[in-house]
């Protein structure tokens, strides 16, 4: 692996200790904001940990792409000093935006928390990375279905930021409802294209491990492709039901949502085969991570779909049910591909049979207390829409003072997360500095060598 | 393949067009200056971290959307000194009558519960103006 490759590795692991980390301290400012307001108010902690947890997953979907692609393209011409470019600009501005966060400067976007000139080194960098990714892309009629998907990631990603900082332009303020309708257009679509990243690397490494290249190649997979791009452009009004928008905009989401049943029917056929192959690969830790992603996506879809029908969505609107699904969809399926997709680059199966068994064991507990984590937040938000749908009930603290109990066993299996990851991150960067190590004695010996024949 | 994906491209693009220029039911004022400016403080102070407009945001104290049907003096009275659970952000009259200005212009755009009587029985909302 490239040191440029490495730093972004590095990075992008870095981010997830972070997240975790964050993301911890999050939930007890949450459950006691009288003693964080003293040091660092939740207002603060939010928009790091959000931050954090996005740019761990686009520095992470954008290393399996940089990685993966001299593989899928071997001949293809390199653009070193583009690459390093965006390297340094992605990874810079990040620690500016987390210095802006620490001096309270913020943008107050919902995802894009931090001030918005810092967009535009976000944007050049991506810009390079496209340089980066179209001088090795070659258009072929047979490209595996992930070049597809990595294609459409990285150019819907473009498009989705550019929409998302609309809202400079006076017009857009004018109407409230248009303001926040584009916002979530862009924000629904714009995870619709990290997903497209994410998928594709997950496809990339189930071809590589199982070495069925027709995985990719398939006209089932091209389908339920073109049915996620279908609902990456025209779904996002699932976020923005209850806004009293144009009708159409909501009837088009929920039908365009409703034909992901059809996945999860698809996902539901096949699981006799998944259940095989779970044994077939099972030694192999980077599978163990993309087997768990897929019982994820599962647990996580039944609860969008059901989310996105409009008379259940009146509930479960402004409730920890949507948390619920944000975090199993970053946790249980994006964090499980990416620690699929690093524990492919670096070898982890080739570590010490002592770590191997540790990040097997740990990788269970991370399970056993997403699923607690998972279903505290569910519960959370059920008894919350109960109280305040059902019920009626008008003070807000009337109608918390329950769910905050609930959110102690959430904030708990959150620590639980946090320690039982942080093993296996351990691991990846073991297994990152040997790699180091190797690509060092590498390089050293080939100086070397000719130096000990010049004698000669 | 590629037609169709072009076909994709091309209804996401008349889609998007449609969703920028299309009147919404509900006939919006436009801001006032004040307005607009306590959007900008919104944004500033990060508030969406901890309340929601519409349902989006944080969690940490109620939605704002219709706050503004219970007064200045109740939202003053909030942003002056803050709660146990909200810090004090020290801001002051100007700023806080901005905030004001900004939450009753949210307020007039609509209403964050939908009543059960807009449900339709295919499951989807009639949200009336």
């Amino acid at each position: 692996m490239r040191p440029l490759h490495r730093l972004l590795v590095g990075f992008s692991l870095a981010l997830l200790t972070l997240t975790l980390l964050v993301g911890t301290i999050s939930a007890f400012a949450f459950l006691f904001p009288e003693a964080s307001n003293r040091s660092i108010p939740f207002y603060m902690l939010r928009p790091m940990h959000v931050s954090a947890a996005l740019f761990w997953i686009i520095t992470g979907a954008v290393s399996g792409i940089l990685i993966y692609l001299p593989k899928v393209y071997p001949f293809a011409q390199p653009s070193p000093r583009v690459e390093r470019s965006f390297v340094l600009l992605w990874l810079s501005t990040i620690g500016v935006i987390f210095t802006a966060y620490a001096f309270k400067k913020f943008g107050g976007r919902e995802y894009w928390a931090f001030p918005p000139w810092l967009g535009i080194p976000l944007l050049v960098a991506w810009v390079c990375l496209l340089v980066v990714y179209f001088r090795a892309w070659r258009s072929r009629s047979d490209s595996p279905l992930y070049v597809w998907m990595w294609t459409t990631g990285v150019v819907a990603f473009l498009a989705t930021f550019l929409e998302q900082n609309l809202y400079h332009i006076p017009w857009f303020r004018m109407s409230f409802l248009r303001e926040l309708t584009v916002q979530w257009k862009s924000n629904g679509a714009m995870v619709g294209a990290w997903n497209q990243m994410i998928y594709g690397t997950a496809l990339f490494l189930m071809v590589r491990i199982s070495g069925d290249e027709k995985l990719a190649k398939s006209r089932s997979a091209f389908f339920f492709y073109f049915l996620g791009l279908t609902n990456l452009m025209f779904n996002w009004g699932h976020h923005i039901y209850n806004l009293p928008t144009n009708h159409w905009i909501r009837h088009i989401a929920y039908a365009i949502t409703m034909t992901e049943w059809i996945l999860l029917v698809n996902i539901i056929r096949g699981f006799r085969a998944k259940l095989a192959s779970d044994r077939k690969y099972h030694y192999q830790l980077p599978y163990r991570f993309l087997a768990a992603s897929e019982y994820w996506v599962l647990a996580n879809l039944v609860l969008a779909l059901f989310m996105s029908i409009p008379a259940i969505n009146r509930y479960t609107h402004g409730t920890h049910i949507t948390v619920a699904h944000a975090m199993g969809a970053t946790i249980g399926i994006n964090t499980m591909i990416l620690l699929a997709s690093f524990g492919y680059a670096l070898k982890i199966d080739r570590l010490g049979s002592a770590l191997r068994k540790n990040i097997a064991k740990y990788f269970v507990l991370v399970q056993v207390f997403l699923v607690i984590f998972w279903l505290a937040l569910i519960s959370a938000g059920v008894l919350k829409a109960w109280r305040e749908t059902v019920l009626g009930m008008n003070s807000f603290d009337e109608i918390m003072r329950p769910v905050r109990v609930v959110l102690y066993l959430f904030a708990i299996a959150g620590v639980g997360l946090f320690f039982s990851m942080l093993p296996i991150i351990r691991a990846y960067w073991l297994a990152l500095k040997q790699l180091g190590q190797g690509a060092k004695n590498v390089s050293h010996n080939t100086i070397q060598q000719p130096m000990e024949e010049q004698p000669n | 393949m590629r037609a169709f994906l072009l076909f994709l491209c091309l209804a996401c693009a008349a889609f998007t067009g449609f969703v920028y220029t299309s009147e919404g039911p509900r006939t919006e004022a436009a801001p006032s200056p004040a307005a607009l400016a306590g959007i900008q403080l919104w944004q500033d102070k990060n508030c969406q971290s901890c309340h929601q407009l519409y349902g989006l945001g944080g969690y940490m104290g109620p939605d704002l959307t219709n706050v503004a049907r219970k007064g200045d003096q109740y939202m003053s009275s909030f942003l002056k000194s803050g709660t146990e659970r909200m810090p004090n952000f020290q801001l002051s009259e100007s700023e806080i009558e901005r905030i004001c200005a900004f939450l009753h212009w949210v307020d007039q755009s609509g209403s964050a519960r939908v009543s059960a009587d807009a449900v339709h029985w295919t499951g989807s909302y009639i949200i009336k103006p």
